[in-house]
């Protein structure tokens, strides 16, 4: 049995937790119900009247065409960062991890990326790509084509891409670094005598053995790419053009910021809320269960 | 089944480092060798050469008859036990076994039959087959890697360290089961530990190196009767060979342990050494209490172990400090301070040279 006085009220450990608490309420919990609040009134454009609506908002919202359109292109443009930078950081820390001379060097240059500011990387982008000045259009004009995103809205959608993958890319690289060498190198000595190739041993021991790692990334990746590259829609494109490059987190903004639509905006960051809920909620149950082996 | 045959096989790694300086040895077709010594005198390096996970950089590596020097692993018809298994965590036990059979490309019935006749000898359950790695004791991960090494049918066994991670009770009895299988199966096994009881118990030869070198090679009896250096006479046996320094008298007949003790010599003595420094080396039990013998050496007990079966007594002679162990079954009620007369059973003394730390051959 413990002893009473080890339970004995005392204020110290309401000092200790309330950073925490007080950091929490001010900067998530306050606004995320004032979104919640917000989604359910209609404002004037100026703020001077306000009318409580229920959910006509969210009704609205799921009428918009535009909103499924947005939808849609969240999932591509997630699903091809999460792909690209998750397969080219793994391909990079395999060989990083083969590297034996000056693999510090190699590898702390590979970090580098993570380092840089989206908005930054955006106008690193903007200008390596930019059909005017950019020296990518110049040199695909050797080829026959003609590169201009601010016209093209494929090519707009691949330059986010790209950007928003090659910021993540140091992040994954980081981790299946240390994932593939947490693998006991015996294993491989061990699949090696078995008979099996480089190929062979990559994808029967290394790529399951790795698999924990590849899915916190994927998780980690997708809200990545959901909600993180605003930085960069707005530096590279600013959504256009036409909506192409227009995802869910960018049109939270410019709906509600640039188009004045508070309630509408506020309605979406509720989805968006309740998208992250559920990835989390996910990540958690399967990253301790299914993937353990 | 084949003969290994290692020809001045030597490795330098690309920093300089020199860990085997030249091994020479012709294992026999169902010869169990074990490769012994301390921790980095280069016997896993010199298996994992065998193996081709290490290069060789020099000399030549034979398997059945074959220079397999540039081979891959997977080409020298070899199996494998590592000290920690390295079994697939993610994969079932019968997978594990497996997975060297569907690469060969055997078919599914012949891998079935293979494995399920290695988890025979190994007496691994059928449900156990079914099991992950991890939901397996020490012993059991044990049997497993060893299952993995018997379905290929290689015509070589290498094992590094494979008891290490075991508890000594368990370690005993895979010890006995490893010799067991290997004289039922008949095929050439290497086995790599630091473990001299392992050595002797399991080895039809053994190799003790030191810093990449071999300090001898012979069967465990010629190792423990007849140690070629210090190193292999400190090494092997337990508790350890006494170690005295002692001066060879001027006629070489008898050599000078400690004010007023000597010893004499057999054989006419050591005239090559004659008036010169010397290392006798006597084993704990070679060393007997002999009250009331002539010429009995007198011992000054420091401390007494009781091992039930054995009492070990430490203690020195006279004015030599060097601490000794005198081994003697049954148990002995002595106390520290007491003086006992001990006489060494004259064919089990060892002479080395303290220069070139060799046996001195009488």
């Amino acid at each position: 049995m413990l002893k009473r006085v080890h339970f004995e009220p005392s204020v110290l450990p309401y000092l200790l937790v309330a950073p925490q608490i007080i950091v929490t309420v001010l900067f998530f919990l306050w606004p995320a119900s004032q979104a919640l609040y917000q989604s359910l009134i209609v404002e004037d454009a100026f703020g001077l009247s306000s009318e409580f609506v229920w959910f006509q908002n969210f009704e609205e919202l799921f009428k918009d065409p535009l909103y499924w359109g947005s939808f849609q292109r969240t999932f591509v443009f997630s699903f091809l960062v999460a792909f690209l930078s998750m397969s080219l950081a793994l391909i990079l820390a395999v060989m990083a991890d083969r590297v034996i001379k000056g693999s510090g060097i190699y590898r702390t240059l590979l970090i580098w990326p993570y380092a840089v500011a989206p908005a930054a990387a955006g106008a690193l982008w903007f200008f390596i790509f930019d059909p005017t000045v950019g020296f990518i259009p110049y040199a695909l004009q050797f080829f026959g084509y003609e590169w201009n995103h601010k016209l093209n809205g494929n090519e707009a959608m691949a330059l986010v891409i790209f950007t928003a993958s090659w910021k993540q890319i140091a992040y994954n690289f980081l981790f299946f670094l240390a994932g593939l060498q947490s693998i006991p190198k015996s294993l491989i000595e061990a699949a090696a005598i078995d008979g099996a190739g480089p190929t062979r041993r990559f994808w029967t021991i290394v790529f399951p053995l790795l698999s924990p790692t590849t899915f916190f990334l994927l998780v980690i990746n997708v809200v990545y790419a959901f909600f993180e590259t605003f930085g960069i829609i707005d530096a590279v494109t600013g959504g256009g053009p036409a909506n192409a490059t227009n995802i869910l987190v960018f049109k939270v903004y410019n709906d509600g910021f640039v188009g004045l639509d508070l309630g509408g905006s506020a309605a979406q960051s509720v989805i968006l809320m309740a998208i992250v809920i559920a990835l989390t909620v996910v990540q958690f149950r399967f990253v301790e269960k299914k993937v353990a082996y | 089944m084949a003969s290994v045959t290692l020809d001045n096989l030597q490795k330098t790694y690309p920093n300089g480092f020199k860990a085997i300086h030249g091994v020479d040895v012709d294992i026999q077709d169902g010869e169990f060798l074990v490769l012994v010594g301390p921790s980095g005198c280069g016997k896993s390096t010199l298996l994992r050469m065998i193996a081709g996970l290490e290069t060789v950089t020099e000399g030549d590596l034979q398997i059945g008859g074959k220079r397999v020097n540039d081979l891959e692993p997977s080409q020298r018809d070899i199996a494998m036990v590592f000290q920690n298994y390295a079994l697939y965590p993610h994969m079932t036990v019968y997978n594990n076994m497996a997975y060297g059979l569907k690469i060969m490309g055997l078919s599914k019935s012949e891998i079935e039959e293979r494995v399920k006749n290695a988890a025979g000898i190994l007496e691994l359950t059928e449900e156990q087959l079914s099991r992950k790695p991890r939901q397996l004791s020490g012993g059991q991960r044990q049997r497993v890697a060893m299952g993995r090494a018997i379905v290929r049918k290689p015509s070589v066994f290498l094992f590094d360290e494979p008891l290490s991670n075991l508890d000594a009770k368990l370690r005993v009895q895979m010890r006995i089961e490893i010799k067991r299988l290997q004289e039922s199966l008949g095929i050439t096994s290497v086995y790599v530990t630091h473990d001299q009881v392992e050595a002797m118990t399991l080895g039809h030869r053994l190799m003790v190196l030191n810093e990449g070198r071999v300090e001898q090679l012979g069967t465990p009896i010629e190792l423990y009767e007849q140690p070629a250096s210090l190193f292999v006479a400190g090494f092997i046996g337990s508790p350890a060979m006494n170690m005295l320094k002692v001066e060879v008298s001027d006629d070489g007949k008898s050599v000078h342990i400690a004010k007023g003790i000597d010893l004499a010599l057999e054989n006419g003595g050591l005239q090559s050494h004659a008036g010169q420094n010397a290392i006798l080396g006597v084993r704990p039990e070679h060393l007997d209490l002999a009250p009331g013998m002539d010429g009995a050496l007198p011992l000054t007990v420091t401390l007494v172990e009781h091992l039930g079966a054995d009492t070990l007594i430490h203690g020195h002679f006279g004015d030599d400090q060097t601490d000794l162990t005198v081994r003697v079954s049954g148990i002995e009620t002595v106390k520290a301070g007491d003086i006992l007369p001990v006489s060494i059973t004259k064919d089990h003394t060892h002479l080395f040279d303290p220069s070139t730390e060799k046996r001195i051959a009488l």
